[in-house]
């Protein structure tokens, strides 16, 4: 068991030692110069070199992402130009706002798609299956800009069921950050419901086909034992793969959401950065990004070992 | 044996594809009392799997049963509700399957699968349940039951996995057990253990045990009836004894020429020509028919009824041997 951590721990390192790279090199692959966003077409060459050498822009590459990397491992992402602060600090504040959103749409599609997947398998090829896996279909082709428009327009702005936009942090009134979060929680999760059931059908289906589920019908247990107590435990595996990747997405569907929904998150901070050509900031929140991926995907690795003994072999 | 009345009696029990008219069983009947032993032989694809999950009501989505009783202690299974024949099983009825390797859930604990039954079928409590379970494990001879229960099937050969299958069967004091090729899938040695382990429980619970199998061997060994099954119809019913004395069908004759002898020169292995007929290719008249040395013109035609021949046997062909009246009363 030990030795299977740190083997996931050594492959997501080096990931993230490329992932560091790549969003580095972000100054070196994106057009443009960061003093354009400053300065006015008028700035003469001199101002434009002054900035240059404060930003540390004039220095070689080499020197720039040493430099870089030494602020990185002591915490520091460097400066925001725009915001003037602490790209460290503003990610940060903003972190709270981007992770209550993508986790409760994960366990919203969680949720919703295991149960749907589970549906779908016990009454396979009848309506419930045909019903679940249409409504999967069109979840996967809805736009979630579309998607988030149209809550909007309907839910707040015809019925006034929940706020247009904005965020309650949790901390301050729980019952406001359920409203403000439901919307675009359910614009991000609606997609993923789709696929998250989709997986779990497929699963199950295999699963239901075994002979140990014959073994647990002979004992006599209710359907839905046999569902939840011998089937899905078996059925994880797939579903704990695309529960992954599934974070994954939220967290880029984020970026879109909290646009839509104008919600304070780290998203946002990176389409403004992206805008103004703030390369702290698209680094920074980039590399953050990253690094909360990995996490989920090393977390989902430990999973797998929990949720089948067989894989502690390996 | 004692006349009581049978626990199981199975009547004219007639399966078939749904939505068809082809009969995966037809007209399979037999008896069996407690602390009785009736084994099933036949060949691959005769239908002896079939007819165990008939008995359990757990036949596949595409076979159903057509017409027939199962009536355990005098109550008919298959007119009950499904859920009230869900309630027998585990509890009244109880069956071991062939493959322990895959009829294991293979994510769960063994003692947790054991302890399931107890709970849920027994009504016992967390600990009580986890007692019991190792009282079962020390009866099915696993050994250092305690630490045991933890394993997961992975963890274990396939001969404790079997002696796990076991104490899950025996868990809920069912009365009827239903073994399809229990032993079939291990090695020889560990079979004759199984076999050995299964005939001691039956005896101390005095069960009946429904035992399914393709080896006439395993039949000599653990049977007191023996009902010789022949693509989805049963050929012969018999007393064990009788069965190796005096088969009278030729298909029972045939099965028994084929077992390997251990004296005399070593020929080549006796075979039965052709193979069991499959579905939707079943001949008209008697179903061994083509494969029979001793066919006539009638055997193509006519069905053969199960009829006795002597106190206890009972057997469906139109010429047995040893009984020329019946082959007279045939030809009339």
């Amino acid at each position: 068991m030990s030795s299977f951590l740190a083997k996931r721990l050594a492959g997501a390192l080096v990931v993230l030692a490329l992932v560091s790279m790549m969003s580095f090199a972000i100054i070196w692959l994106v057009p443009g110069d960061p003093t354009a966003a400053f300065l006015d077409t008028s700035a003469t060459p001199e101002q434009v070199a002054r900035l240059r050498r404060e930003l540390g822009l004039d220095k070689p590459i080499l020197v720039q992402m040493v430099d870089w990397y030494g602020r990185v491992l002591r915490g520091d992402l460097g400066h925001s130009i725009l915001l003037n602060r602490s790209v460290t600090a503003a990610i940060l504040e903003r972190l709270p706002v981007t992770l209550s959103l993508t986790g409760f749409a994960l366990v919203l599609a969680l949720i919703g798609g295991i149960a749907a997947g589970i549906v779908a398998a016990v009454n396979h090829n009848r309506w419930p299956d045909q019903l679940v896996m249409t409504v999967a279909l069109f979840g996967l082709s809805v736009p979630d800009f579309w998607l988030g428009i149209m809550l909007i327009l309907v839910l707040a702005v015809q019925f006034g069921l929940f706020p247009t936009g904005g965020y309650i942090p949790l901390g301050d009134d729980p019952f406001g950050w359920m409203r403000s979060i439901i919307m675009p929680a359910a614009t991000l999760a609606i997609i993923q419901v789709g696929f998250i059931a989709r997986m779990t059908r497929a699963s199950m289906l295999e699963v239901l086909n075994q002979d140990f589920i014959r073994t647990a019908d002979a004992k006599g247990l209710k359907r839905a034992e046999i569902m939840l107590r011998h089937g899905l435990p078996n059925a994880l595996v797939p579903i704990l793969t695309v529960g992954g990747i599934v974070a994954g997405a939220l967290l880029g569907g984020a970026v879109i959401v909290e646009q839509v929904f104008s919600i304070p998150g780290v998203g946002r901070l990176i389409i403004g950065g992206i805008l103004s050509r703030d390369y702290p900031v698209i680094q920074g929140g980039l590399l953050f990004l990253a690094v909360i991926y990995l996490m989920v995907n090393l977390a989902v690795d430990v999973l797998y070992a929990v949720a089948d003994p067989r894989v502690r072999l390996e | 044996m004692p006349e009581t009345s049978p626990i199981l009696d199975v009547d004219g029990l007639t399966t078939v594809l749904t939505g068809s008219k082809t009969t995966i069983l037809e007209n399979v009947s037999f008896s069996l009392r407690a602390g009785e032993v009736l084994g099933v032989v036949g060949e691959s694809g005769s239908g002896k799997s079939m007819l165990a999950l008939a008995m359990m009501g757990l036949l596949p989505k595409a076979i159903r049963t057509a017409s027939g009783r199962i009536s355990l202690d005098g109550e008919d299974l298959i007119r009950l509700p499904a859920d009230q024949w869900r309630e027998k099983r585990g509890r009244d009825l109880a069956m071991i399957f062939q493959e322990p390797m895959t009829a294991l859930n293979p994510v769960m604990r063994v003692g947790a699968q054991v302890e399931e039954v107890l709970r849920r079928r027994r009504g016992l409590s967390s600990s009580q349940a986890r007692k019991v379970a190792i009282d079962l494990f020390h009866q099915v001879e696993i050994p250092s039951a305690e630490a045991r229960l933890k394993s997961y099937p992975h963890e274990m050969s396939g001969g404790m996995r079997q002696r796990v299958m076991i104490a899950m069967a025996f868990a809920a004091d069912a009365r009827l057990l239903i073994a399809d090729e229990p032993t079939t899938a291990l090695d020889v040695t560990v079979q004759a253990q199984i076999l050995d382990l299964l005939r001691k429980l039956q005896k101390e619970r005095g069960l009946a045990l429904l035992f399914i199998t393709h080896d006439l061997g395993v039949i000599a060994d653990i049977a007191d009836t023996v009902l010789v099954l022949y693509a989805g119809r049963v050929a012969e019913v018999a007393p064990v004894r009788q069965i190796f004395d005096d088969p009278q069908h030729p298909y029972t004759k045939a099965l028994i020429a084929s077992i390997p002898k251990i004296e005399g020169p070593r020929d080549r292995l006796v075979t039965i020509e052709g193979n069991v007929p499959t579905v939707g290719t079943m001949p008209r008249g008697c179903r061994y028919a083509p494969r029979c040395p001793y066919r006539r013109d009638i055997c193509e035609t006519e069905a053969p009824p199960l009829r006795p021949v002597t106190q206890g046997q009972k057997v469906a062909c139109l010429q047995p041997f040893g009984f020329p009246q019946l082959q007279e009363e045939a030809f009339l």
